[in-house]
């Protein structure tokens, strides 16, 4: 490979690695959790990920020299995917990222809420799905004031970047996180189906039923946890909804 | 052509004793799925019933339910005893009676002894008369010679778990024979040799003759066995009932006459599907009936049961026999050695319930057809029942007609034993470099003494030439230990039928083994890259460490500390080689603890990587518990690092993980697992015990195991009831790194 200067130079903010993600886009992959995300989500289950200042710094190049040692375990279907915090704060660093990536063929799969998408930056978009296999995108509510009060900032952006996704026909999973009370109310989520049912590149529909594992955590950084005493979704919403947003129930 | 062979296509093996050619000249490669599969049978279901209960029974009454304590097993020692005489396609006990457990005396009358009376039993007098005063055991034999060093040594824990007291096992025959040839021309073949053997009496050749002669009798005994069950095995077995039957004699005779730690199978499904498809194409066979013979062989196998001492118990937890059956794998020509057989003998778990026994082993292959890959990891996900070991690691050593025995040694079937060796617990060699040989717990001056290393920090350079020093004396002692042990063993309790069931010209491995590998490792790079304070008691010596900062710990694909557990093994491997071997076997070893992790961890006192004493070590070749934290692949890359080439008799290692953390549903599951296998073969690792569970499975069951009679888990190279393991080492279970990430 040859190394260009950016390659060596360009660093992000690293939050953390995980060597065997299974769950977080198709086959075995490389996780990497960037640092820094605008969103407050209620059940964020890794809001040790939301600052913008912490993390470790590493440069593209040093990130490629870990991927490189778990390619044994890709398989055809695996890969590397990114996600955070907000994937998309770091985006000249995912675009490079991903570029080396894709030089060694190795699938790149972007995990993101979509949250900073600007219609106005769409060349830098552009640019950045050149060398993006697939998109897991989040779509925590389709009702404007319920994602105000679930993350702190408008779904205006998320849509849009959905319907961009869409127009590039990039490869797309939508990703629904189920939270009694919050997000299970059938109104909002037929609505998200309908809008979901107008984009034609979406593969995959995954509904995440919310649990109660970062909870700890919030203690652990002194944050408040607004969510106590909510319970895990159950069997048979978690099976309804998701018939629901795939178009196989009303 | 031989009546029975009909059918078959011809080769060197209608001419000479030559299995692997047989099966390669006659199998039927299966690349499809699991869908043709039968259901048990009623009888199947019936018999199934019986032995359940028979296990509640066994519990009940505290782990034995009945024992032999007068007649001596050997091959011909008991009558004919059945579960259901009617029901069973496949016959055959080890006593007179299903789950009552023989007296085997000629490893050691004083082990035989204290194993009944820890159960309530008493050993009959006249038996022990005779094996006191008239006939000595392997036992006797080792303590007559053993060095004061070597009682020390071993006493200590710094050797533990040699086979010295016990059965050495881990010999497989190749019970194949028995089926394919009848046992008269397996006899003929014996004869040929003591005929045509006639010059240099040397007493190498004088020890083979008697031992021959010894396998002959043997053989002959086998054949008297099969009569008491109404079934002529001299000649070959004609359809695929009796192959199954016959083969299952020759293991029969196996463990009536032995008890060895581990006593294998070897590698079967290819060789018996042979006949099945015979059969199946005579149409003299359904599935259904196919599938029942199978069945009632593993039915069978897991009857298989020993008299066992508390001590051994506290080792080797949870009643093991490692009757180890292998699977798949490819032949050297590269066409893959699956049949449906292969699918038929994993069905068993669905079929006969879950459980530890047989060892179900798959040697697992890139190339091997995806669908049974797949069906593999199915099971495995279900079972928690499986290991794997890396055929296309192994097979250029050993060909494609080796098994595993035990958990994770190999051997080319009827052409290698092993002498099974134990281990050597590179943990306390640590503690003595540092404590000038002197036994941390005992106080005692185990090794000559030398000269403990001073002050209040420890220095890798200083404390490395002092460990290479210490690792000097503890391997010699531990070869010479093993020397004496298999001189006796092979001269008081030889294995005759298993042997008969090899080649005369046999090769033979010198099976060390290392315990203690990551704990060494830890310690070692917590020296190297941390600072390590030595508290000392009044008499100066170091007992416990504080390590002052942080250090890179084995487990987590870090060069710094990988290079360490490398360099250990290899370091380990080439002193033994310095040393003359008994019968010039050839020098492997293991890292391979099984549950005695457990125990050793006990005997050992703090180490320098921060462990406290008596706390457990890591089993295998495992980073300790809890210390992988940069996720499983991380974990797995460390220990595939460890060189194959200097530890030939296997590196054992167990993955836990939790269902949620391998996919979403069974299908990611499924190619997830083996997508991670793939991975690992590929990065030369060499075994992967697969466990796919939640921690508070576990805890429940520890809680309340009536609710969990057949849970079953892989520990280092075997799987177990989880139930059935002591306390501790279920605490240890439960304490091991599961990887968990949502």
């Amino acid at each position: 490979m040859t190394f260009n200067s950016k390659f060596k130079t360009m660093v992000g903010k690293v939050h953390s690695l995980e060597t065997f993600g299974a769950v977080d886009g198709p086959g075995i992959r490389f996780v990497v959790f960037l640092q820094g995300c605008p969103l407050r989500c209620l059940y964020c289950h890794n809001p040790d990920t939301w600052r913008v200042d912490g993390g470790t710094a590493m440069s593209v190049a040093e990130l490629m020299e870990q991927v490189k040692k778990y390619q044994n375990y890709f398989g055809s279907e695996g890969g590397v995917t990114v996600t955070g915090g907000e994937p998309l704060w770091q985006i000249d660093f995912v675009i490079e990222f991903f570029k080396a990536l894709k030089k060694q063929k190795i699938h790149t799969c972007l995990d993101t809420s979509g949250i900073l998408f600007q219609p106005s930056a769409e060349r830098k978009f552009d640019k950045l799905l050149k060398y993006t296999d697939l998109v897991l995108l989040d779509i925590k509510q389709v009702n404007q004031e319920k994602h105000k009060f679930l993350t702190g900032q408008s779904n205006e952006n998320v849509l849009a970047f959905a319907e961009y996704l869409h127009k590039k026909n990039v490869p797309t999973w939508i990703r629904f996180v189920l939270v009694p009370g919050v997000t299970d109310d059938l109104t909002d989520v037929r609505k998200l189906r309908d809008f979901i049912k107008t984009l034609k590149n979406v593969v995959r529909i995954e509904v995440l039923p919310y649990h109660t594992m970062g909870e700890k955590k919030y203690a652990e950084l002194n944050l408040d946890y607004r969510l106590k005493g909510v319970k895990a979704p159950d069997a048979e919403t978690i099976t309804l909804v998701s018939q629901i947003l795939r178009g196989e129930k009303q | 052509m031989r009546e029975q062979w009909v059918g078959f296509k011809e080769g060197n093996w209608t001419e000479n004793i030559d299995v692997r050619d047989f099966i390669l000249k006659n199998y039927t490669l299966y690349l499809g799925d699991e869908a043709f599969l039968a259901k048990p049978t009623t009888a199947t279901r019936k018999l199934v019933k019986m032995v359940e209960e028979l296990n509640a029974q066994e519990r009940e009454k505290g782990g034995v339910l009945d024992a032999d304590t007068k007649i001596v097993s050997t091959i011909t020692s008991h009558e004919a005893g059945y579960l259901d005489k009617k029901l069973e396609k496949i016959v055959g006990l080890q006593t007179d009676k299903p789950f009552k457990r023989a007296l085997h005396v000629f490893g050691g009358i004083r082990c035989s002894e204290s194993a009944l009376s820890s159960y309530g039993y008493e050993l009959d007098a006249d038996v022990k008369n005779v094996f006191t005063k008239y006939r000595k055991t392997h036992n006797q034999g080792v303590f007559d010679v053993y060095t004061e060093e070597m009682r020390k040594a071993r006493h200590v824990g710094i050797i533990t778990g040699l086979p010295d007291a016990y059965g050495r096992g881990r010999i497989i025959g190749d019970y194949r024979r028995v089926a394919l040839y009848g046992v008269d021309r397996l006899i003929e073949e014996k004869k040929k040799f003591l005929k045509t053997q006639t010059k240099d009496f040397t007493a190498d050749a004088i020890r083979k003759r008697e031992e021959i002669a010894e396998q002959i009798r043997a053989l002959n005994d086998l054949k008297t066995m099969a009569q008491t069950y109404g079934y002529d095995i001299s000649v070959p077995a004609k359809n695929a009932r009796e192959a199954v039957q016959f083969l299952y004699f020759g293991y029969l005779g196996a463990v009536k006459d032995q008890n060895g730690a581990a006593m294998s199978l070897g590698r079967n499904t290819t060789f018996l599907d042979i006949y099945i498809e015979r059969d199946l194409r005579n149409g003299t066979l359904t599935e259904q009936a196919a599938q029942e013979l199978v069945d009632h062989f593993v039915m069978k196998l897991r009857l298989v049961k020993f008299m066992r001492t508390s001590e051994y118990n506290k080792l080797f937890s949870g009643d093991p026999t490692w009757v180890t059956e292998s699977i798949g794998g490819m032949s050297v020509e590269g066409k893959p050695l699956v049949t449906k057989t292969a699918f038929r003998m994993l069905h068993t778990l669905d079929n006969l319930g879950h459980a530890p026994e047989p060892n179900l082993t798959i040697l697992w292959a890139e190339k091997l057809p995806q669908n049974f890959k797949n069906y593999c990891a199915k099971m495995s996900i279900k079972t928690c029942a499986i290991q794997y070991e890396n055929d296309d690691l192994m097979r250029p050593y050993m060909g494609d007609d080796y098994a595993i025995a035990c958990c994770v040694s190999c051997m080319r079937i009827g052409k290698d034993m092993q002498f099974f060796g134990a281990r050597a617990n590179l943990a306390k060699c640590l503690l003595y470099a540092i404590n000038g040989g002197k036994d941390e717990k005992t106080k005692e001056q185990v090794s000559p003494v030398m000269t403990p290393i001073k002050g209040d920090y420890l220095n890798y350079k200083e404390v490395m030439k002092q460990y290479d020093k210490t690792m000097d004396w503890l391997v010699e002692l531990y070869v010479n230990t093993l020397n004496c042990i298999h001189y006796m063993h092979d001269k008081y309790c030889y294995e005759a039928l298993e042997m008969a069931l090899h080649d005369d010209d046999v090769h033979r491995f010198f099976a060390t083994g290392i315990a203690g590998l990551s704990c060494a490792v830890d310690s070692l790079s917590a020296i190297k890259y941390a600072k390590v304070k030595v508290i000392r008691d009044a008499d100066g010596d170091a007992v416990d460490y504080e390590v002052e900062g942080d250090y890179p710990k084995y487990g987590n694909n870090d060069k710094r500390v990988d290079d360490i557990a490398v360099d250990l093994v290899d370091r380990f491997m080439q002193k033994v080689r310095k040393h003359k071997t008994y019968r010039d076997a050839e020098p492997t070893t293991s890292i391979l603890t099984i549950t005695s992790n457990v125990v050793y961890g006990k005997k050992t006192g703090s180490t320098p990587d921060g462990r406290k004493a008596g706390e457990p070590l890591a089993p295998g070749a495992n980073p300790m518990a809890g210390r992988d934290t940069n996720g499983a692949l991380a974990s797995l890359e460390s220990v595939a690092k460890i060189n194959y080439k200097n530890a030939r008799d296997g590196i054992s290692n167990t993955f836990s993980i939790v269902p949620a953390s391998l996919g979403k549903d069974l299908d990611t599951q499924v190619a997830n697992l083996c997508g991670l296998l793939d991975g690992y073969m590929r990065s030369k690792g060499h075994h992967l015990n697969v466990n796919v569970f939640d921690r508070d499975t576990l805890i429940d069951a520890q809680n309340h195991p009536e609710k969990y009679p057949s849970l079953t888990i892989r520990v280092s190279g075997y799987a177990v009831n989880f139930v059935k393991l002591t306390k501790e080492q279920q605490d240890d279970v439960i304490a091991r790194t599961i990887h968990e990430k949502m």
